[in-house]
């Protein structure tokens, strides 16, 4: 029994210790994924205050209805067309009546994860020992 | 008075209804692949899935603290207060209550997975903090811990650790860097899921020690590692779920290593027990056994995909497509609604069994339930491989495009999900009919 609640403590120190350590990460970073937009910000509080998520994904992270938004402002005419499906709707996806600043707030959140990185798995080789790198 | 006294029943009972509200809002989701406009302008998928996750989710929660009550009734240790269990369980049903009816009227949290209006995380924090004071009420004393007080120990702990950190991002700091909220988000999805095994993994070693009379089981050294090995999984297998994120490359080392040790002792163990049970004991027991059979078949399935997806090289193909989503439907209906759905068995209707177990109504839809998880498991899955191959292919058509010629698939989908829909539903009525005949 003691010996149990020492590995289970341990485990839980680590584990603590673990998620600390992932809580500070935005702090030794140079900044690159932190958003400094307050517009940006807000924009993230536009995608969750709609749900956004519930169809859509960030990094194919999310619904499963409508497709991955990572990178749309990257395609042509990324930006007009997702504004004009946000205001119109299209298929499954209802009309939204986002203000002008609301909108202004998601496109420049869409912005900052456009340059956090790419969404597309085509980009990784996958490795004989199991791992993925970069191409 | 008399609800106060049978609170255990009415956790399961309560946790049934939930089920059957799941199934029903997922049914009404999935017909949105094959009929874009299906209630669209009345309700939308925006609401329906978040409905459908968290009638899930209560459905899990609200079970396994019935079904840790009910284990400790049945041990013969009722340290717990009445009161407090009536408390929380009125906490979480408010909880229900006004997170539906802020879906109604589209407020959302808008996190991944299991979201929701964060004022209602209060009364859901509020009843978990009940059921700690009364899970250590009761556990203090109890001399030597067998594995699964332990296991509902960690549940418990990790469940209020992660449903807290799931709130950080209303702190504009953990916000505002997109990768570490990310990142954090899917480390609390993961391991949310982690916390709710670890409870319904313990109620079913406390029902296998006692379908088997074998109490050697649960004390085992080889238990106890495997609940290590699950611990360790718990705690840092989370970030097989975002390899393809641009974070620190050892987070993602840390999921795939930790992930290739998953499972593996569960199975062992359950092989171990099962050659221990004799025939009385399996008749005495009829309906928890069958139900557990059928939940180690599904370890078995999902231990295997589980697996492979976790193997980064594979994972890529795998990733945000629906193989994810019928590995979660394997798990959370082949693995932690049969658990229930024994624990049901057990402690709503316990000198029904046998009698149940020969309907013959009963039976279609015991085996019409396992057949349809697999042809709706086996369709999740083709639909993954396809769109695997989509979001791997050099010359990509629209999005919209692959999702019109998906839908054959997602015919077979909504059919096999409808025809698990009402064979769940069919079990969960025999198992209530009786069950309040009783009282």
């Amino acid at each position: 029994m003691i010996k149990v609640f020492h590995i289970y403590i341990g485990l839980f120190v680590i584990f603590i210790s673990y998620s600390i350590v992932i809580y500070t990460t935005p702090l030794f970073l140079d900044g690159n994924n932190n958003i400094n937009n307050n517009l940006a910000i807000d924009g993230r509080l536009v995608w969750q205050k709609y749900n956004c998520q519930s169809c859509h994904q960030l990094y194919s992270l999310g619904g499963y209805l409508g497709p991955d938004l990572t990178n749309q402002l990257s395609k042509e005419n990324g930006e007009l067309i997702l504004k004009n499906i946000v205001q119109s709707g299209t298929g499954a996806m209802p009309k939204f009546n986002l203000s002008d600043t609301e909108m202004l707030s998601l496109i420049e959140f869409l912005k900052h994860t456009n340059e956090t990185g790419k969404a597309d798995l085509r980009q990784f080789k996958p490795n004989i020992d199991g791992t993925i790198t970069k191409k | 008075m008399k609800l106060r006294e049978t609170i255990e029943k009415n956790y399961l009972r309560l946790a049934l209804f939930m089920l059957v509200l799941g199934l029903l809002f997922g049914v009404l989701s999935a017909q949105i692949y094959l009929f874009p406009n299906f209630l669209r302008a009345e309700i939308g998928f925006q609401s329906l899935r978040p409905l459908h996750v968290s009638s899930v989710m209560f459905w899990i929660l609200i079970g396994a603290s019935g079904a840790i009550y009910s284990c400790f009734k049945s041990i013969g240790i009722v340290y717990y207060s009445k009161h407090l269990a009536s408390l929380q369980l009125l906490f979480w049903m408010i909880a229900i209550a006004g997170i539906f009816y802020c879906y109604k009227y589209k407020s959302f949290g808008g996190r991944e997975y299991w979201e929701f209006n964060p004022i209602w995380a209060l009364p859901i924090a509020g009843g978990w903090v009940i059921f700690i004071v009364n899970f250590f009420k009761v556990v203090k004393h109890i001399k030597t811990w067998p594995v699964y007080v332990w296991m509902w120990m960690t549940g418990i702990l990790v469940f209020m650790f992660t449903f807290i950190e799931n709130y950080l991002w209303v702190f504009p700091y953990f916000r505002s860097n997109f990768i570490t909220d990310m990142t954090m988000q899917w480390k609390v999805n993961g391991s949310l899921v982690g916390a709710w095994n670890q409870l319904l993994y313990g109620a079913s070693f406390y029902l296998m020690e006692k379908i088997s009379n074998n109490s050697k089981v649960a004390q085992s050294k080889l238990a106890f590692i495997m609940f290590f090995i699950g611990l360790t999984n718990l705690m840092f297998n989370w970030s097989h779920h975002i390899y393809s994120l641009p974070t620190a490359q050892y987070i993602r080392h840390v999921g795939y290593i930790v992930s290739m040790t998953e499972w593996i002792f569960l199975i062992k163990i359950i092989y171990n027990w099962k050659s221990t049970v004799n025939e009385v004991q399996k008749h005495f027991h009829y309906l928890p056994y069958r139900f557990l059979m059928m939940m180690d078949v599904w370890v078995f399935i999902n231990l295997f995909q589980a697996i492979l997806m976790s193997i980064p090289a594979i994972n890529i193909y795998t990733h945000g497509t629906h193989v994810t989503v019928a590995h979660a439907m394997g798990t959370t209906i082949g693995i932690n609604s049969m658990i229930l759905f024994a624990v049901c068995c057990e402690f709503l209707i316990p000198n029904d069994n046998f009698t149940i177990a020969k309907n013959k109504l009963f039976t279609i839809a015991f085996w019409g339930t396992q057949i349809s998880l697999f042809v709706f498991w086996i369709v999740l899955n083709t639909i993954g491989i396809q769109k695997g191959i989509w979001q791997q292919s050099v010359t990509q058509i629209p999005f919209s495009k692959m999702m019109v010629s998906l839908r054959p698939y997602f015919l077979v989908f909504s059919v096999s999900g409808t025809a698990l829909m009402l064979f769940m539903i069919v079990i969960v009525f025999f198992i209530l009919k009786i069950s309040f005949k009783k009282n």
